[in-house]
This record gives structure tokens, sequence and C-alpha cells, in this order.
């Protein structure tokens, strides 16, 4: 079947009498028992529920995995992944990383013990220098989110694997329609599902998969243990919204290009980071290993006052951290979403100050470029101005 | 024009009459699961008493449907058959007629048979399909026709314009059910209708999981009219499923379109298929109202019924062949369905009479989802060929075959 059809066509409802089109949500706490020593299929909606079981099993099946995991965010979901390691084990990170990732690993997980290390992985040199012999978690995102690097996933594997560590990709910014990392050789694929996978800015999720029985089995232990897994309700929101998963995508991707043609051809515009663009750096890369180049790109126009009057006067982006829903939004990571990166992987990173990120929904394109329009013409500078304020930047 | 209709549909679905939350900036709307609210003195609220009445998250999806219909916000039900109740309860009193396109949802007929007739209020079910027919059916006492277009199974359109103008003439109002196509693709009140008429739980909330229904107007005294009957009946829409119709609203585009292209795909090939003997499909040129379907709609929907060469058993073989299509009754959401109307949704219509319509005991409706249109060709093809055996096909290849759109 293809993706559309996958989509649309499984089991909804595995065994249920009623046969309904919609999953049940199932908003229950506990599942009677038959007898007092003797369980059903569910004890307690912590260790499994139906509705998330039937979301479970589909976003396995989207990724090409065998065993899928769901929870109350993306971060619990990260979260359940370091929980893999132990004290004295270290995490080899790509340095274009999600702030609350980073703030993870830095400051929760360095008082267990657990240190972890950051470098470009497009620099394969510097990269493998990360790795020592207590190297348990190779952790990436690609294409990375907010510089939109494309970080080739089966060179990382090969390189993880041989060094005895798990890959982990977020594929956040791909959602299974575009990306499938598990085909690519990592060991565990995230997704912080309350971008694309739920798609409609309306519920926290994360997801994991992974296809080998082992670590599926690790990381169920941890998901009922730590009880970070996903509720019923928003378990059917999540099922509800993968089901137009491709129509916006689709839809989002096309103004995405369509967007980025268009910052790269405006004067004041420095730079379009998006890999949908023959111009970029990691164009061939991406249509290598992924079948699109998304929906989120970034730009600079070397002025943090003009790319903050731009977010500002923009009237159809909401200024919000979060990327993937079907409205559009807009954002300067730099103040924002990536905010909790600690200075010291800052420095790493080399974020620009002047950086706009923009995920690109399901409106009009010309609408859409029509706000960009009016933002960046409301937003001209007189050049005096630019000049005291690069002045106050090197200071 | 307003600021609204400066967007276009896909921006609208999205942004169209939001009313931002104005305690936390959310960017989706809060489900106010609340039945009462608080008073701030005596009789002072803040617009919002008890949720049968008015409920905010229902008043945010009024706004967006009014913001697609073109009109004000819009009156929003539990339930397709709740709006309509409340349409002919604001519109009709004790002698008064009612004209109903004879191709009307079969709820619709049972409103009128068990209640509104014993209530003393009369129809007429009219072949409005022509025009002339819908003017000689008027009385000194019909105050309303309701007319659905395109009517189900057999796509039996409805020239909206043409019977507004009759309408208009003799002072009486048109009310035009635009389910099948949603005010994306058939503008009903642009076309000089006075209500548009939605059962939301198709297209419109389009992922099968809630049920609704919605009125639309641009006459302020009509609207409060329907607002009055919907507090005293109790028909007011749920707050959680007008939220997840407000959800699933802001992808109608991107789905209609994509119905749409599938539904034209499949039409083209059922018809090119030697087992078929006649597609129902406004986007087919043999349709025999193709060009009434180019005049006022924009494209031609994902509904559409067939007919085989072959008596009711093959019809229901067929259809318990499929594996991709789902039978179940409904439509316009995410998943293909496909149904036998014959037994199911127009088995109350007395044979002489369906035979009449067209709905033939051979006849399929499918309601085209999302699924990939290859996908949802093959299973017809393995259906069509475990039934009529494969040699029945042509030579000529089937996957090939253009939108007829």
């Amino acid at each position: 079947m293809k993706f559309a059809s996958r989509l649309v066509s499984f089991d909804v409802a595995p065994g249920d009498p009623f046969r309904p089109m919609a999953t049940p949500i199932y908003q229950t706490a506990t599942f009677e028992q038959e007898e007092a020593t003797g369980f059903g299929s569910y004890d307690y909606s912590r260790s499994g529920n139906p509705t998330r079981t039937v979301l479970e099993e589909q976003i396995a099946a989207l990724e090409n995995g065998t065993r899928g995991f769901c929870f109350s965010s993306g971060m619990a979901a990260i979260t359940c992944i370091t929980r893999l390691l132990r004290s004295g084990d270290e995490i080899v990170a790509e340095s274009d990383l999600y702030g609350g990732a980073c703030r993870l690993f830095t400051r929760v997980l360095e008082r267990t013990g657990i240190t972890a290390r950051y470098a470009d992985a497009g620099d394969l040199e510097a990269f493998a220098g990360l790795f020592s012999s207590r190297t348990k978690l190779v952790y990436l995102e690609s294409p990375t989110n907010p510089l939109l690097r494309v970080v080739d996933i089966r060179q990382i594997a090969d390189l993880a694997h041989a060094s005895g560590a798990l890959l982990a990709v977020d594929s956040s910014t791909m959602s299974p329609y575009l990306q499938n990392p598990l085909d690519l050789g990592a060991d565990i694929v995230l997704h912080s599902a309350t971008k694309y996978l739920c798609g409609h800015s309306d519920v926290t999720a994360g997801a994991v998969v992974v296809k080998d029985d082992e670590l599926a089995k690790q990381i169920y232990f941890l998901q009922n243990a730590e009880g970070n897994a996903i509720g019923p309700f928003d378990a059917f929101l999540f099922l509800r919204g993968l089901k137009t998963l491709k129509l916006r995508l689709d839809c989002q991707q096309k103004n995405a290009q369509a967007i980025a043609e268009w910052l790269e051809a405006h004067p004041q515009v420095t730079g379009v980071n998006y890999p949908g663009l023959a111009s970029s750096p990691g164009y061939l890369l991406q249509r290598k290993q992924a079948r699109g180049a998304g929906a989120v790109l970034s730009f600079t126009t070397g002025s943090v006052e003009v790319s903050r009057r731009i977010v500002e006067a923009t009237s159809m982006f909401s200024i919000c951290v979060s990327f993937g829903s079907i409205n559009s939004t807009i954002s300067l990571p730099g103040c924002m979403s990536h905010a909790s990166v600690p200075p010291e992987v800052g420095k790493v990173r080399e974020l620009p100050a002047d950086l706009v990120r923009i995920s690109v929904g399901i409106e009009d394109a010309g609408d859409l470029i029509a706000d960009l329009e009016q933002a960046f013409a409301a937003t001209a500078i007189a050049p005096e101005e630019v000049a005291e304020e690069d002045a106050s930047e090197v200071a | 024009m307003s600021y609204d209709e400066e967007f276009q549909f896909s921006t609208l679905a999205v942004h169209g009459g939001r009313v931002p939350d104005a305690h936390a900036e959310a960017v989706v709307f809060p489900i106010f699961q609340s039945a009462t609210f608080a008073q701030q003195e005596v009789g002072v609220t803040k617009g919002h008493s008890y949720s049968r009445v008015s409920n905010p998250t229902v008043d945010a999806l009024e706004y967006a449907i009014g913001a697609l219909e073109g009109t004000p916000q819009a009156v929003c039900f539990r339930t397709g058959m709740a709006a309509v109740t409340t349409l002919f309860l604001a519109t009709l009193k004790t002698g008064d007629h009612a004209i109903l396109s004879d191709v009307i949802y079969g709820g619709t007929v049972r409103l009128f048979a068990e209640i509104l007739n014993g209530l003393g209020v009369s129809h007429s079910s009219v072949d409005t399909s022509n025009p002339v027919a819908v003017e000689a059916a008027i009385t000194t006492h019909t105050r309303i026709i309701l007319i659905e277009t395109p009517g189900n199974p057999t796509m039996k359109l409805s020239d909206i314009a043409a019977i507004a103008e009759i309408a208009r003439r003799h002072g009486i109002l048109l009310a035009v059910d635009n389910t099948f196509l949603t005010p994306l693709l058939q503008r009903p009140i642009e076309l000089g209708a006075d209500i548009s008429v939605l059962s939301t739980t198709k297209y419109i909330e389009g992922h099968n999981s809630t049920v609704g229904g919605s009125l639309a107007c641009h006459d302020e005294k009509l609207l409060e009219r329907f607002r009055l009957i919907r507090k005293t009946i109790g028909a007011i829409q749920a707050p959680l499923d007008a939220w997840l119709t407000l959800r699933g609203l802001k992808t109608l585009p991107v789905r209609m379109r994509a119905h749409s292209e599938s539904a034209a795909a499949i039409a083209g090939w059922l018809e090119a298929h030697p087992a078929v003997s006649r597609v129902y499909y406004p986007g087919l040129d043999s349709f025999l109202q193709k060009a009434l379907a180019e005049r006022q709609q924009s494209t031609f929907g994902g509904m559409l019924s067939f007919e085989l060469n072959a008596g009711p058993a093959e019809a229901i073989a067929v259809m318990n062949a499929l594996k991709l299509w789902i039978r179940a009754e409904s439509l316009g959401g995410v998943e293909s369905l496909v149904t036998h109307p014959a037994t199911a949704t127009h088995a109350d219509i007395p044979p002489e009479t369906r035979q009449r319509l067209g709905i033939t005991d051979g006849l399929i409706r499918l309601s085209v989802g999302l699924e990939s249109a290859d996908d949802l060709i093959a299973d017809l093809r393995q259906a069509l060929d475990s039934v009529f055996g494969a040699n029945q096909r042509r030579s000529v290849n089937h996957e090939v075959c253009q939108p007829a759109g």
C-alpha cells in the first residue's frame, strides 16, 4: 500500500464489536481483572491502554519499525531514551540540537554522571573525535533545527555502531512521510509528535520507534516504570491528526519551497537555510536520504533589529515556539526555542542572533508571501541605525 | 470586502473567524467544558450564561464556519438533523408548506412524515433538478424550499441560482443542503440562496469522529430565530465536538482537493470498466448535468455512484469483496466508504419511488477517502474481477486513466 493509504487504512479498533471508524477513547485508569490473580490484555493505563496501543502500532508501522512507544511530550520521549544510559556513560550529539534536549543532556543528566559532547556532524573527523569507550548513545536531528543542516544518517550510524553505541535520530522536522531513519541504519527514531505527526498545535506528545526486540523491551520497561506514556485522549487526537499527515505536508512543503525561493531572491535576506534549495549545502544529501525538504526554514538579514521587526510585523505568522503545525509560525530561535541552550554549548553552535525561523503552514502561499513582503517593507531601517547596532554587536 | 474575504480559502480554513483566546493567547481555542458561567454581578455575564444557550468553544466554531460561508457567525447544532429540525421549526407553523428535493436525505423525509405533518405542516417532494417543477409546486402556503445538490446518491443537480430567483419572486426562503460539497466547492448563498445547511459530520469535521450540523445566512433576524429555537429545544453542539469540528475544518481545503482528485480518477476508471454500466459523477463528460456542475461548483467533490451490468446480488458481492473500502454509512471522512443505497441509506423509500429516482438495486455509492487513488482502484479492480472474472477486463490499461476534472 502507498503511504496515503497506510495513513488511513488500518485496524483503528482491533477486536471492537461495534467496528467504529474512529478509535475509541478508553479514558480509564484501570481495567477489571477476570480473576483475582489473572489479568486480561490490560490492567492499568500507565502500563498499557487500548487507545494508545492502536497509536503505537500505527506509528511503528509508519516508521518501518517493530515497536512504537508514545509519550506525553517529545521531551518525555527523549528522556526515556537517555534512561538507557548509566552513570559514567557518554552521549555524542550533533551541535545544532533542540534547546530542550540540550538542557536535558547538560543540566539534568550531568547530575547523574552522564556527559554529553557536541560537534557539527558535517565535520566527520571532529565528530568522530568526540567518541570514547564510554560513548553509548549518538544523538542527532536531521535536518537540524533551526539551521536545517542535513546530517548523513547512514554515515553516523556506521560510526556509532563501530564504537558499540546506539544511534538515536530525532526526525521531527521530517515525519515518517519524508524520512525513515531506521531504514538508514539508526537504532531509534524519535519524534516530537507535537509537530507534524499531530499537526494541529493542539497536543504535546512524543514517539519512539525501534526495530530491535531487546531494545523494545528495555524501552517498554522504562516507559512503564517512569510513567510518561501519552494519555488516552491525546492518543486519540494524535491518531486523528496522523490521518492527514501526507496532505498537510504536501501542502506545507510546496508552500515552504515557494517561500524559500522568494526569500532567496529578496535583497534584505543574507542567507536562507532550506535543504530544498539547490544552493543549500545539504540539497543532494537530503535528496538521497529523504523524500522531501519539509516545511521548516530559517534565514538571516544581517541585523538583529531587522529580524526582530520582521518577526513582529508579520500578521499571519504567529510568533510562537514549536513548528510543524497547519498554521504558520515565526520565531527568533536565539531568544525563544533555543534560549535554554547553555552558554558553553552556545559557543560551539554559533547560532546567528539575526536568525529567523519559519514553520510554514497550509495557508495559501500567496497570502503568506504577501504578509512577509509587507513585513519586510515595514522594517526598513535607516542606514545609521544599522551602523550603530552593528557596532554595539561587536562590543 | 471584509478582512476574511481577502484571503484564499486555505488561509481562511486555518485562520478564518479565529477568535483569539483572550486569557492565554493559546494558538488553539480552549475547550470550555462548562455547563454554566459565573455572573459578574446579578444578571451581568461576559456573553455566556449557560451552555445550552451559547458556549465560547461553539462560538469559535461558528465564527470559523461563518468565515467559510461568507456570512456572519453561523449557528451550530448537535447533529445535522438538529440543524434541519431547527430550520423548519424556525420558518414554519401549522398550515405552512415546504418544498423538498425528491432526493433529499431520508432523515428529513422522516422528520416531515413522523413529526411535522402531524403538526399541520405539509410538504411536497419535487424533482428540483427541474426549476419549472419547483415553481409549479409553490402554493400560497409555501414558506421554504430545501434542496440538496448534488443529490444523494445519483448526484442529480439542482440549479441553485434559478431556484433562488423563483423563491425570491414568490417571497419564500431557499435553503441549500451543501453537505456534499461544502462552501469550498459550492457557494449557495452567493448563488442567491438564503440559508446554507451543513451536516458537519461529513467533510467539515472530516474524520468520522463527531456528529454535528450548522445553519448559515445573512439575515440577522433569522439567525436570532435559529438561536432561539436551538436554546428552546436544546439542540446546541457540545463543546468537545465543536472543538473537534474546528480542528477538522482547518484541513478542509487540502482534504477536499485530495477527495476530488481521487474521485475523478476513480470515476474515469469505473466508466471504462466493462462490468460497469453507468457512473454518476458530475465531472464526467457523460454526466448529463456537467454544464450546470461547471457553472455552480468549483470542482466535483468526493462522492460518486455507479451501476453494474448485473443485478443486486452481484452489487452486494462486489461490495463484500472489497478490502480497502469500508462498508459503512455516512460519507466525507478520511476513510473510503462504500454503501448500497437500496438496502441502506434509502431502504425506507418505497421500491417504485427508488426506481423513479434511479436508485436501482445494482447501484453502489462511494465516498472517496484520502487513501492513494491507485490503491483504491486496485481494490475495486480485484473486487470486480472476483465477481465478474478477470477475462472481462479490456486490454486498455485502466490505471492510467486521466482524471475527468
